[in-house]
């Protein structure tokens, strides 16, 4: 098993979709309003390398108390000016579109970490800071400190999509089982 | 039939009610921890015995630091078994909404529940004609909580069919579960609403994932069978468990339809039952 520290480099070219991996080293937390903050005003990180996890904390007296990841989905359009600003990873839950497959081509990654284990998530974090704190507890940018948080590469830099594969195989499936043309009265 | 309406009694329903909220955001019941052990054990993909092992050391971690199981701690099902020497009230009712509003500040549990359409937050997860409250007579007096997360009730489906098409019933329930894919954060489990009427059906289908999931029929056995051949795994990244069980309740319906409601429960499946003294 690979173990990955930020700030990711060329390493992840060599990553493909189904690897099992860890990550460690700071990350940055980006929901919507994140997204949308960065892209009018700026980075309030050095984007070059980062890592951006799709996720809206709770976070109480300074500690984190969970953390689990949110639907990545809901960032397919605000994706592609992180990626061409530098960044390198994304973590979320449920994969991203076929666009944003296409924008991570040559340029990042994106991992999948198992939904709801927001105490997993907890366990292996430590909070380093915040960014935009106006944007209110889930939609800020925490910078968090991982230590090997296990995730699993979903898309990889060359178009490899885990997401998609298991998708297309399971309609098959489904059609093998039941023909459309079958009626079962 | 005697109303019990002095104050211990109602505080009594109150801390029930939140001790069952509790047991359920933390502790994971063992039928379903064993079906996710199960689920590892036979799991040949690495990237989905990774996701079990996952699910499980969270289970474990949300034990050690006594924290919900996962953030969206759903909107509080109720279930309110009561003896016939009981009559149930409004003040009970209200009871049990104090006990969810005590649960929700000192879990602490996220505040879910909005109002539909100016998506205002009542900050306790009660209010606004929410949550159900389904009373039914029983031998005991008992409060249990089914904390509904909305990942997987989004995906959950209902179709009015047609009695001649009780053969595509299956059909129904597996092409639910492609449609929703790793939405509903799977292992799943589909609970089953077969007859009643339109909203009884759906009632049906969460009562259903109340059953224990250590046992099935041969008729739920070969619906899962058939999920979990999709493949589509633990998280949609693939997997030989999709589906650690199916359940099925039935109730009678007009002789001219055939309601079928799924209600799809992620891997989270949280319920606890608290007997109230008399």
């Amino acid at each position: 098993m690979k173990h990955l520290k930020t700030p990711l480099g060329d390493e992840i070219l060599d990553l493909k979709a189904g690897e099992v991996v860890t990550l460690s080293g700071v990350v940055y937390t980006a929901r919507d309003e994140a997204h949308i903050k960065i892209l009018e005003s700026g980075f309030p990180f050095d984007p070059k390398g980062a890592v951006l996890y799709h996720c809206g904390p709770v976070i109480q007296d300074n500690q984190i108390v969970v953390a689990g990841p949110t639907t990545s989905a809901r960032m397919n359009n605000l994706t592609g000016f992180m990626l061409d600003s530098g960044v390198r990873g994304l973590v979320g839950k449920g994969g991203m579109s076929s666009k944003v497959r296409d924008e991570l081509k040559g340029k990042a990654v994106y991992f999948a970490f198992t939904g709801g284990c927001a105490n997993l998530a907890a366990a292996r974090m430590t909070l380093t800071g915040v960014h935009y704190a106006d944007l209110g507890m889930a939609e800020a940018v925490w910078e968090i400190k991982l230590d090997k948080l296990p995730l699993t590469v979903a898309m990889d830099a060359h178009g490899g999509d885990l997401f998609a594969v298991v998708e297309e195989h399971a309609h098959e499936v489904f059609q093998g089982m039941y023909p459309t043309s079958t009626t079962e009265i | 039939m005697s109303v019990l309406s002095d104050p211990d009694v109602l505080q009594r329903i109150s801390d029930a009610t939140c001790t069952a909220v509790r047991d359920a955001e933390i502790f994971l019941p063992g039928d379903v921890k064993d079906r996710l052990k199960h689920a590892l054990e036979v799991e040949s993909s690495p990237v989905a015995k990774q996701e079990l092992a996952n699910i499980l050391e969270n289970i474990c971690l949300a034990e050690e630091r006594s924290a919900p199981l996962c953030q969206d701690t759903g909107i509080p099902v109720i279930y309110v078994t009561i003896p016939s020497s009981v009559a149930w009230s409004g003040e009970m009712e209200e009871a049990v909404y104090e006990g969810i509003r005590t649960a929700t500040r000192e879990i602490p549990l996220r505040p879910n529940l909005v109002d539909p359409l100016n998506r205002e937050n009542t900050q306790t997860n009660t209010g606004l004609s929410m949550p159900p409250v389904h009373v039914k007579a029983g031998d005991r007096f008992t409060i249990t909580v089914l904390p509904k997360g909305a990942g997987s009730e989004n995906v959950s489906d209902i179709r009015m069919m047609n009695p001649s098409e009780k053969g595509l019933i299956p059909k129904f329930i597996v092409e639910t579960m492609l449609t929703a894919g790793g939405r509903p954060c799977p292992p799943v489990i589909l609970g089953v609403g077969i007859g009643g009427t339109f909203d009884i059906a759906a009632s049906l289908a969460k009562e259903a994932l109340l059953e224990p999931v250590d046992a099935m029929s041969p008729c739920e056995q070969e619906i899962c069978d058939q999920v979990n051949r999709l493949g589509i795994g633990p998280m949609g990244l693939g997997g030989d468990t999709t589906c650690l069980a199916v359940k099925v309740k039935t109730a009678g319906c007009h002789t001219a339809s055939l309601p079928v409601a799924v209600n799809i429960q992620c891997w989270a499946a949280r319920r606890a039952t608290v007997e109230v003294a008399l």
